[in-house]
């Protein structure tokens, strides 16, 4: 399970994994909307939650195709499959060396956009905060989209149009956080039920991912 | 090589839907005639919101119906996942064109309506968002069958879409009602279930919503039919080249 | 026999005929692809049933 990992994290690191794409990503939404929307502190700091949010969640969309793919083409997805290690914990461990890779760092950076996107000085806790919960399910929902579309040759916008829905409650309580916090509003509910729904696509969707990947597998 | 469920349940499901689906598609078009004829022509202008308390007999028949298609759909991927019937799934697939149209007239009737009671043709109310979230689950959901050439595979996946997405649906309905509160009262703009109507609209309205229902059925049944064809056709198209 | 819908005549007619026009459409799609489906099947079952 640790060799998966680190395979799957050192294939992800190395040139062409697309690792820093996400990232790039990112950085160039944040620095377009306020060439889009104008440069008005106010407004910025308005919109900033949710634009942060949204940038995360694309973000993430653009390297899930990745997760199986590329091993679904050259076979070892077939190995992996046959392994003594579960289907279920394949896909987790997948899931997991995504996030390492792309949630991770969007969380990290996430204050530096948010300078550039004038959030207010309370936020930035509650940003972090809500990205590091909410980050996970954006993987683990988006590897049982990317396990829906491995066979497929041109999966990659049905992939978005899949998994973007999925998306809606992840970034509704999410950005609720933020924008909550901000205004120095109790924030205990979204937070619950953002880290609920974190909490139960980890533990859930695995066996969804496993059951899809056998299907299409067969 | 083929099972007895394979040829056993499609053929009598085409047998009872051969006078069936006459029945039913003639029943639909009678009754919605009836229930919009009557809701057009004959009931009385609200005082308060005019002769567009008419569009009432279209938003809430096609409203209901769009929740009902989905509703249909994970019993259908339930049962194919569970029992393997083909024609559950065949069901399941045929249903969500009828949806998607469904959940479109609900949304186009709800902003014409909107546009003279509210002064705008949408609002982020979390009705009207939770209906649009909806809509776009359809479109996955039609566009991962769509995608997929073997048919048993695109039923599995579809399934398995459809039960995770159900699970998602209800979700971001929850979400959207929390998100619209925390930004402004929504209650205001949409209509209150617990209004009082009067029997000269509610006798057209149950009227439509049967027709709205029977014309579901109509297409659905005629869709499964042509599913079910369409799968015979794939089978033996590949059967001919294996010998 | 047109009903007087007063100022929202626009607005009704416009639903319903959205509404009855898209249902037509999704009937007649319904229709003309199982009609297509039909004649195809039974093309390839009857000239299957002459060869064999």
């Amino acid at each position: 399970m640790r060799a998966l990992l680190l395979r799957d994290l050192r294939l992800a690191l190395r040139a062409g994994g697309g690792f820093g794409l996400g990232l790039a990503f990112f950085l160039i939404l944040a620095v377009l909307v306020p060439l889009g929307v104008g440069p008005e502190p106010d407004t910025l700091a308005l919109i900033a939650p949710g634009i942060l949010w949204v940038g995360a969640l694309l973000a993430c969309l653009l390297s899930l195709d990745r997760i199986f793919a590329l091993d679904f083409e050259d076979g070892s997805l077939d190995l992996l499959a046959t392994a003594p290690v579960p289907l279920e914990a394949v896909v987790s461990i997948k899931a997991l060396a995504h996030w390492i890779t792309t949630g991770l760092p969007l969380v990290l950076v996430s204050p530096v956009l948010g300078l550039l996107l004038f959030l207010p000085a309370e936020a930035y806790g509650w940003l972090i905060l809500s990205l590091l919960l909410g980050t996970p399910a954006l993987s683990v929902i988006g590897s049982f989209g990317a396990a829906l579309t491995v066979g497929l040759k041109r999966g990659g916008l049905l992939l978005s149009l899949l998994v973007l829905p999925l998306y809606i409650p992840t970034l509704v309580f999410g950005a609720e956080v933020v924008s909550r916090g901000t205004q120095g509003l109790t924030v205990g509910t979204p937070l619950a039920l953002l880290a609920g729904i974190t909490a139960g696509a980890v533990a859930l969707l695995p066996f969804a991912s496993a059951l899809v990947l056998r299907i299409n597998l067969r | 090589m083929a099972s007895f469920w394979e040829y056993a349940n499609p053929l009598k499901f085409m047998r009872t839907t051969d006078w069936l689906l006459p029945v039913v598609a003639w029943a639909a078009v009678i009754v919605t005639a009836v229930g919009l004829i009557w809701g057009f022509f004959f009931t009385p202008d609200d005082f308060r919101q005019g002769s567009t308390v008419k569009i009432i007999f279209l938003h809430v028949p096609s409203a209901l119906m769009a929740i009902n298609a989905w509703i249909m759909m994970l019993v259908a991927s339930l049962i194919w996942l569970i029992r393997r019937h083909h024609v559950s799934a065949l069901a399941a697939k045929a249903a969500a064109p009828v949806g998607v149209i469904m959940t479109l007239i609900g949304l186009i009737t709800g902003a014409v309506w909107g546009q003279p009671m509210w002064g705008t043709w949408w609002a982020w109310d979390p009705r009207l968002t939770s209906f649009l979230i909806l809509f776009l689950f359809y479109l996955g959901y039609i566009a991962l069958w769509a995608a997929i050439d073997d048919p048993d595979t695109a039923a599995d996946l579809t399934a398995v879409l459809c039960l995770v997405g159900s699970v998602f649906a209800l979700l971001s309905r929850y979400a959207a009602f929390f998100w619209s509160q925390g930004l402004h009262q929504g209650a205001s703009l949409s209509l209150a279930p617990g209004t009082r109507i009067d029997w000269a609209y509610k006798a057209p309205l149950y009227i439509s919503m049967t027709g709205f229902g029977l014309i579901f059925l109509a297409l659905v049944i005629a869709g499964t039919r042509t599913e079910i064809r369409a799968r015979r056709m794939k089978a033996l198209v590949a059967r001919e080249r294996m010998a | 026999m047109m009903p007087d819908l007063g100022r929202y005549f626009l607005e009704v007619t416009l639903a319903y005929g959205v509404s009855l026009g898209l249902l037509a459409v999704l009937a007649l799609w319904v229709w003309l692809r199982g009609r297509a489906v039909r004649r195809a099947l039974d093309e390839f079952e009857n000239s299957r049933g002459k060869n064999g």
